[in-house]
């Protein structure tokens, strides 16, 4: 047994998930045993941490801040072990674009892309260049905040009247934007845990599919409601996509450097080809969320689930005698 | 036991969920949280200015006066303010609302009245006692955002008519009703809240009221008036409630086909949750019944607390104060709004209530820039709250009544800020305007139009991208889309 604070909620966008997704994980430490105290995170972030003095910090918030690397560094300052990818791994999950080149870069399949910050359109006439952009991504496009963790801001620009409406809300969230091309197709996403034990390879978990009902995309809504949206464990793949899919995903993870646990999101489309969209570091952990339900349909219940990032992540700081995952 | 440890308990509705997910009525599916609640839920945090909410002021009753009236209520009352009272409500507390309906001369016998907890309850009622799946619920576009999650809980199939500045267009009810019944389709009701809208902030006209009664009587269609905000008058002449015209159903002439819906939440405090609701006898005696399954009754404590209220004789001071107070903060509103939004934005100018409505370009999304808007700590409420169909993107609902003036103007500065960023960019990516000089440069780079409500100027200086900067009128009315906010009504 040990003493866990479970950090949840924070300012971001996300809050109320990440407070369902704090919530859940506090029932499965306490029936594991541990002592748990749970920090809705403010102001006072440093200061109960320092009170709490915890063996292990499990991170269950989600989007700006909790996700990107910034509470991470923080607690490596404090010298606190916490659950899930380190501080560099968070980066480059959370920048969408850090992220797509280098999946780029190590010839890993990702959906075509631009990606602008607002004073390339404010300064540099960026602007003069999107209609070579909409000629190459071609239309449908998806346009997307670079940060932002949830399917808030973005948008689907249909024609090119669409495109500047769309950067407007994406330029809501972030000052940085994609613009993607579109992958139609099947949407799944293949989460990734890791041993409970030091040298334990880690394990892609069966495919999840994400099947909306009757809306033309997979919506920040959706994505968290029970009943909006249909998912399927294991997805019933033609031919070796699953396998293909979780090798992908795997491959990723790796690149990445993520720890303990990440969900990978990807695209099947009808040629059978698969494109990898993004990484969440810490992906959701709700009753709804896509981890937990992957787990479980490999035999892994949500307190074992639980109970093997707490070990894999006291594994490692034992191992290192520092606190730093990655 | 050291109280500060939380001590292990069963929680079963924060985890595994999914176990019971197979147990959930099929309706519950349309019971959802929101991206945009979401976010609402974050306008909560105390650094936020929130012109979000639909509060009155209840800052400004007199601690000694509430203390007093429990007093007067644990002298004379005790053991019935303790006690479960009539479903229909305390016969003290029935006169007192023929009371507060009378100031709107509107003359309505105490047993035709039925008390509820809060008038929400009353629309959840109206729901439970006439809806069946997928019959259909008429409303305004916009409609009041509380209202949808009751309608979507019956799986009432909500249809919207169009707005303008007189209310609800009578003309486009009747082309509805004439598709509907063209599809074999009656509406059970239609919800209107004709005096000071929410969120719309505007008020129909009387030729439109009198229409209105008309087209309910031709047609036989039930009407449910909700009138939250009719005593909260700041200028104009008061209007006839539609229950005025309409009349009850044993009077000559008379339709019976208004059911309306009072509440003290806004004249007195939402905190006592009491609100009314008067009707046609059967349509009353089925929302009784409801109503005592749903709790019995209304709080026995606060009826007996409203009551001596009223005794004490002060309750149009007090809402001549609330008046006052209120008008201060709405001609704040409009000042800062004229101040700080360009030609490209539009709003309502209430004669009373508590909301404005803000109706900008069609390329901003309203949940989009609160996101925005958020970062500034200042939160409104996304038009799409106010709509079941997808309209409503680009409006905004904005209150001054629960908020201080000096917070209105420096919440509203900080709107123009993020809405005259979010224009300069579309200028900048749409090549119709230059590249703003910086934040606080005044917005309107457009030619023409400059008074807030003459709508938004088309006119852009690339003829190739004329299709896509033309923007419409928007005096007509507002557009959005509606899922459930919570607010107090």
């Amino acid at each position: 047994m040990s003493r866990v604070v479970v950090l949840k909620g924070g300012r971001s966008l996300e809050r109320q998930v990440s407070l369902r997704s704090g919530a859940r994980v506090q029932d499965a430490l306490e029936r594991l045993g541990h002592d748990t105290v749970a920090i809705d995170v403010g102001h006072d972030l440093v200061a109960r941490l320092q009170e709490a003095s915890p063996d292990l910090v499990f991170v269950a918030l989600h989007g700006r801040d909790g996700e990107d690397g910034t509470v991470q560094e923080l607690l490596e300052v404090l010298g606190l072990p916490y659950t899930g990818s380190g501080v560099s791994a968070c980066i480059r999950c959370a920048d969408k674009v850090l992220a797509k080149h280098l999946m780029l870069d190590a010839g890993i399949p990702t959906p075509a892309f631009y990606a602008f910050n607002e004073t390339a359109f404010k300064e540099l006439g960026a602007a003069a260049a999107l209609p070579a952009i909409e000629e190459r991504l071609d239309f449908p496009i998806v346009v997307k905040p670079a940060g932002q963790g949830s399917a808030l801001g973005i948008k689907f620009a249909r024609t090119a009247a669409d495109v500047p409406a769309a950067l407007v809300a994406a330029f809501s969230y972030d000052h940085r934007v994609l613009l993607e091309r579109h992958v139609s197709g099947r949407d799944l996403a293949v989460s990734i845990l890791d041993g409970g034990d030091t040298g334990v390879e880690p394990q892609a978990l069966p495919v999840v599919e994400a099947v909306p009902r009757g809306e033309d995309f997979y919506d920040f809504e959706a994505r968290y409601q029970i009943g909006r949206t249909q998912f399927v464990c294991p997805a019933q793949l033609p031919g070796d996509a699953a396998e293909r899919a979780q090798a992908l995903a795997l491959e990723v993870y790796r690149l990445f450097g993520c720890f303990a646990f990440a969900r990978v999101d990807l695209m099947l489309d009808p040629e059978g080809q698969l494109h990898v969209l993004e990484v969440n570091a810490i992906p959701g952990l709700t009753e709804t969320s896509l981890l937990p339900q992957a787990a479980d349909a490999a035999g892994v219940g949500f307190d074992e689930l639980i109970e093997r990032v707490v070990a894999r992540t006291s594994a490692r700081a034992s191992a290192a005698g520092a606190p730093r995952p990655t | 036991m050291d109280v500060a440890q939380r001590p292990p308990q069963p929680r079963p509705a924060a985890r595994d969920l999914e176990r019971y997910t197979r147990l959930f009525a099929v309706r519950t599916r349309d019971m959802k949280s929101s991206a945009m609640r979401d976010l609402m839920a974050i306008t909560e945090r105390p650094e936020v200015i929130s012109l979000a909410g639909g509060l009155p002021d209840t800052s400004t009753f007199p601690p000694d006066s509430y203390a007093s009236l429990m007093a007067t209520v644990a002298r004379d009352s005790c053991a019935r303010a303790l006690q479960y009272g009539p479903t229909e409500g305390v016969g003290v507390l029935k006169d007192r609302i023929v009371e507060v309906m009378a100031a709107e001369r509107t003359f309505v016998d105490p047993d035709d009245v039925l008390v509820t907890t809060g008038a929400q309850q009353a629309i959840d009622l109206m729901c439970k006692a006439l809806i069946d799946p997928g019959d259909v619920i008429v409303t305004e576009a916009p409609t009041y955002p509380g209202a949808i999650p009751a309608f979507q809980a019956y799986q009432a199939d909500v249809v919207q008519v169009e707005m303008d500045s007189d209310g609800l267009r009578i003309d486009e009810l009747e082309v509805t009703l004439e598709r509907l019944e063209g599809e074999g389709r009656r509406p059970k009701f239609l919800y209107t809240i004709p005096t000071f809208h929410n969120p719309a902030g505007v008020t129909m006209s009387l030729p439109r009221r009198r229409r209105l009664v008309e087209v309910a009587r031709e047609r036989e269609l039930l009407v449910l008036e909700d009138n939250p905000y009719g005593l909260l008058r700041f200028e104009g002449e008061a209007l006839p409630t539609l229950r005025a015209l309409d009349g009850p159903s044993a009077a000559e002439g008379a339709g019976g086909l208004v059911v309306y819906l009072g509440t003290f939440s806004k004249i007195l405090s939402p905190g006592i949750r009491l609100g009314w609701a008067v009707g046609p006898g059967p349509v009353l005696d089925k929302l009784r019944i409801g109503k005592a399954s749903a709790d019995l009754c209304s709080s026995s404590m606060t009826q007996y607390f409203v009551d001596a209220y009223f005794q004490a004789g002060r309750w149009e001071d007090y809402l001549g104060s609330l008046r006052e107070l209120y008008r201060g903060r709405r001609d704040t509103m409009l000042e800062a709004l004229t101040e700080r939004l360009g030609p490209e934005a539009s709003w309502t100018r209430p004669e009373g209530g508590l909301f404005v409505w803000v109706t900008l370009p069609d390329y901003i999304d309203t949940t989009d820039l609160l996101a925005r808007a958020l970062r500034e700590n200042v939160a409104f409420v996304p038009g799409e709250a106010a709509y079941v169909d997808g309209r409503g993107r680009s409006s905004l609902r904005l209150n001054f009544s629960g908020v201080n003036e000096q917070d209105i103007r420096e919440g509203v500065r900080r709107i123009g800020g993020v809405i005259r960023e979010q224009v300069g960019l579309y200028g900048t990516l749409t090549g119709a305007q230059p590249p703003r000089a910086g934040p606080d440069a005044q917005a309107g780079a457009r030619p023409g139009k400059g008074a807030a409500q003459t709508g938004a100027p088309a006119g852009a200086g690339d003829e190739g991208l004329a299709d896509v900067v033309a923007l419409p009128p928007r005096r007509e009315g507002p557009h959005g889309r509606a899922r459930g906010v919570h607010e107090d009504r």
